[in-house]
């Protein structure tokens, strides 16, 4: 493996674990906040003890997100110190802001956790709504600034180095608003999906639980929500795909040749010898409707840009067929659900349909990781478009595979370690039955009480 | 009126302050859970536990907080630093990760005493040796042996670290965060044994934080000479090495005499000082021997913008801070010892 495979390795590993907390931390406390002020409005305490449930897997997602964030704010260095070098001055202000939103969501963490006892129940509430907030603050600056790597603006290139810069510019993007909008709805989709299944499996087993049905609609609410809108953000990136960086959008739909009138291609295998797509279902005028919203418009195919600049076509697009597949499962969930909450007041209640919520539960992040290899892999062999190459702006340091392999057994370890604490937490859930002579009490093992 | 990016270096100093005052004590809970022993061990451990639950995270952020100014406003030294340093870089990041987890994988596991011994281990080993490496890195940035240019051969990514002066700092700071921890717990303990314990604890790191600030400077010498002859000649060494030692006398002092507000304070200002001593004779360097806070400076508009966030996000994040020192850390042993010595 040489160096610049292995330090782009390390950073798709880092990426990739480290989003799957992010995410939780965003979209966790929105739910611990809307399950805490149910209990408020209702005085029902299962609300309440599902608060403090999902409070505990946050903590543990939450610690291993913060940590795990910090190794991405060295390794921006450690892996790729000429691209920092260049673009600090220009892209750390939305970093600089990030690190206030993670003060902020660190220390109301603390009093959420920690404060049930010593904050009263209005605090409390708040300053969950403060951790939620602050949450989704951080992803926002953070998603700016990668939004900047794609579609980079906020300075004049002289010589190879930037000058004139203006850091607002940078912020303000033209990818900037999509891809905070996109990233922000599949957080809390994934979350929402996730929490969902787990409640569902659980009430497969055991269907009267009111525990678990609080939390399955409330979860349900979250992420079926945000499926529904996240096309629309979907739609939104693209056409800023097809203005700013035609050669990724041709590389997500496998489109080698440009055309007026181009066909959606669902499915298939790019061939980059033959400049093919083969076995794809090819919807006509689909491509061109929604890159730019005309069903004549042209979309220009791989075929126009010089070959050292394709990125790997068939990663990219097989990620994005994932990532649009695992959302349209979602989304039609979602309705499902939707549908029946309108009419008849309440979520569907058959086997099939808490079947379907399990199958869904991966979805939301399989989706995420397969959309941030459309972005990153789709990028290549750019580290800022049109800009700088990953290969410029690589660590001289050798032997970049040990700290690879180091801290992906690392991150195995944690993985392993946190699917089984929050296992454990689940299978020890609260029984609540409407006739109260069935409840059973547990005891609520808290740190340290 | 300071220049702004001084303004910025003092930032980041401020930063590393708050760290080192906040986040080292908690790593030096860590090693006190490691070093936990006699009749009151578990008590002890709990009340580490306790102390550093809700706070640890966001102490921590200050770190992070050091780092994003770092590489706004002096890119050239982050990546110089992150190049050279890579190696113990890597080894502070894997500490800091296993430290985070397993203390929290430690609170949220079974209460079974088997669990709770394997994450303490984890997380006590971890809180020991990732002081040791931060002050590799400081030391080794004072050194004068990281370049503003990339290293060339193997060679380059050991030798700046690798020799005795940054491993005496790595020391120093170990020794002086197990201190703060030390003289912080014995407010935070509930029963009168169990501060005692760590008054003793506190005492004993006393001295070796001040065998340990006596070897980093001899051997500064060698170490890193540009630092050791500031430290020696400038005009404003003697009146801030005084007061760090009065500071370090007075803490001594307190601590026997059982003041122990007046000893956590006298800590608190003797470990700024030590930083700021550090901070000063630096100065105007960032990475000896190339890299000074103006020539790695970023453009004037990133500078101001930075400074402005910094400015906003002070205004809400130090309520909020107080907000939650105030909710976990009043009441308790904090108003019995107010009560006993007014």
């Amino acid at each position: 493996m040489d160096d610049l495979l292995a330090a782009r390795s390390q950073m798709a590993m880092s990426l990739a674990f480290h989003i799957i907390f992010a995410v939780a931390g965003i979209a966790m406390p929105l739910m611990m906040c809307i399950a805490e002020w149910r209990w408020l409005r209702t005085r029902d305490e299962t609300y309440l003890t599902l608060a403090k449930r999902w409070a505990k897997g946050t903590a543990i997602l939450f610690a291993v997100g913060a940590v795990s964030g910090t190794v991405l704010s060295f390794e921006l260095g450690l892996l790729w110190p000429e691209f920092m070098r260049w673009a600090g001055p220009i892209i750390g202000m939305p970093f600089s802001l990030e690190g206030f939103a993670f003060f902020t969501e660190a220390i109301f963490l603390g009093i959420y956790l920690y404060g049930w006892d010593r904050v009263s129940p209005r605090a409390h509430l708040l300053a969950g709504a403060m951790v939620a907030l602050s949450g989704a603050a951080s992803a926002i600056f953070v998603v700016i600034a990668n939004a900047w790597m794609n579609t980079p603006t906020g300075f004049q290139l002289v010589d190879g180095k930037p000058v004139d810069i203006d850091p607002i510019a940078a912020m303000m993007n033209p990818s900037a608003m999509g891809q905070t909008v996109h990233m922000l709805l599949a957080a809390y989709a994934a979350v929402g999906f996730a929490v969902a299944g787990v409640h569902a499996y659980l009430l497969l087993k055991d269907r009267n639980n009111l525990f678990h049905r609080h939390a399955l609609a409330i979860a349900l609410a979250v992420g079926g929500v945000t499926a529904i809108l996240q096309p629309l953000s979907g739609d939104l990136l693209g056409q800023t795909l097809a203005r700013y960086q035609p050669v990724k959008l041709a590389a997500m739909e496998g489109h080698f040749k440009t055309e007026q009138g181009a066909p959606l291609r669902i499915g298939g295998w790019p061939d980059e010898e033959s400049a093919t797509t083969r076995y794809a279902i090819e919807i006509p005028y689909g491509l061109s409707l929604l890159a730019f919203h005309d069903p004549q418009a042209v979309v220009k195919g791989l075929e126009d840009f010089p070959r050292d600049l394709w990125p790997p076509v068939a990663i990219v697009h097989i990620a994005f067929q994932v990532m649009v597949g695992a959302g349209m499962v979602m989304m039609l969930l979602a309705l499902w659900a939707a549908v029946s909450a309108w009419q008849r007041k309440a979520l569907p209640d058959s086997r099939w349909f808490l079947r379907s919520v399990v199958f869904s539960a991966p979805m939301g992040f399989i989706a995420i990781e397969a959309g941030w290899t459309v972005t990153e892999v789709g990028r290549q062999p750019w580290i800022i478009q049109g800009v700088m190459r990953t290969a410029e702006a690589v660590t001289p340091m050798p032997g970049l595979e040990i700290p690879f392999i180091t801290f992906t057994l690392l991150y195995l370890f944690l993985a392993v370690i946190v699917v089984w604490l929050i296992a454990r937490q689940v299978s020890d859930s609260p029984r609540v039955y409407a006739t109260p002579a069935d409840n059973v009490e547990r005891e609520e093992g808290y740190a340290f009480d | 009126m300071p220049s702004i990016e001084i303004l910025l270096a003092g930032a980041m100093m401020v930063a590393l302050t708050f760290y080192a005052l906040m986040g080292g004590a908690d790593f030096g809970g860590g090693v006190w859970d490691l070093f936990a022993f006699g009749p009151r061990k578990r008590a002890q451990r709990e009340l580490i536990a306790e102390a550093i639950g809700p706070i640890w995270e966001a102490n921590h952020v200050w770190l992070i907080l050091v780092i994003v100014i770092l590489f706004t406003a002096f890119p050239p030294a982050f990546a110089a630093v992150a190049t050279a340093l890579h190696i113990p870089l890597t080894l502070m990041l894997i500490g800091i990760v296993l430290r985070g987890s397993a203390f929290t994988f430690r609170s949220y596991d079974k209460r079974t005493d088997d669990a709770q011994r394997r994450w303490g281990r984890v997380f006590s080993i971890a809180s020991l040796i990732t002081p040791i490496w931060l002050g590799v890195i400081v030391g080794a940035i004072s050194s004068g042996k990281v370049r503003g240019e990339s290293p060339t051969t193997i060679d380059g990514f050991v030798v700046s670290w690798f020799a005795p002066f940054p491993f005496a700092v790595g020391l120093f700071a170990l020794a002086l965060f197990a201190f703060l921890a030390a003289v912080y717990l014995t407010l935070a303990a509930k029963d009168e044994s169990l501060r005692e314990d760590f008054r003793l604890r506190a005492l004993a790191s006393a001295i070796a934080v001040g065998v340990m600030a006596l070897i980093v400077f001899l051997l500064s010498a060698s170490g890193a000479p540009v630092i050791r002859e500031r430290l020696g000649q400038s005009w404003w060494t003697w009146p801030l090495q005084i007061a760090t030692g009065v500071f370090a006398v007075c803490a001594i002092a307190a601590l026997w005499k059982r003041r122990f507000r007046l000893a956590r304070f006298c800590a608190a200002a003797q470990a700024a000082l030590i930083l700021w001593g550090w901070g000063v004779a630096q100065y105007p360097y960032l990475v000896v021997p190339d890299l000074t806070i103006s020539n790695a400076a970023a453009p004037a508009i990133t500078l101001r913008l930075v400074w402005w966030a910094l400015i906003a996000g002070a205004v809400l994040l130090f309520p909020s801070f107080y907000y939650l020192f105030r909710v976990f850390k009043r009441g308790g042993a904090d108003a019995q010892i107010g009560s006993e010595h007014p």
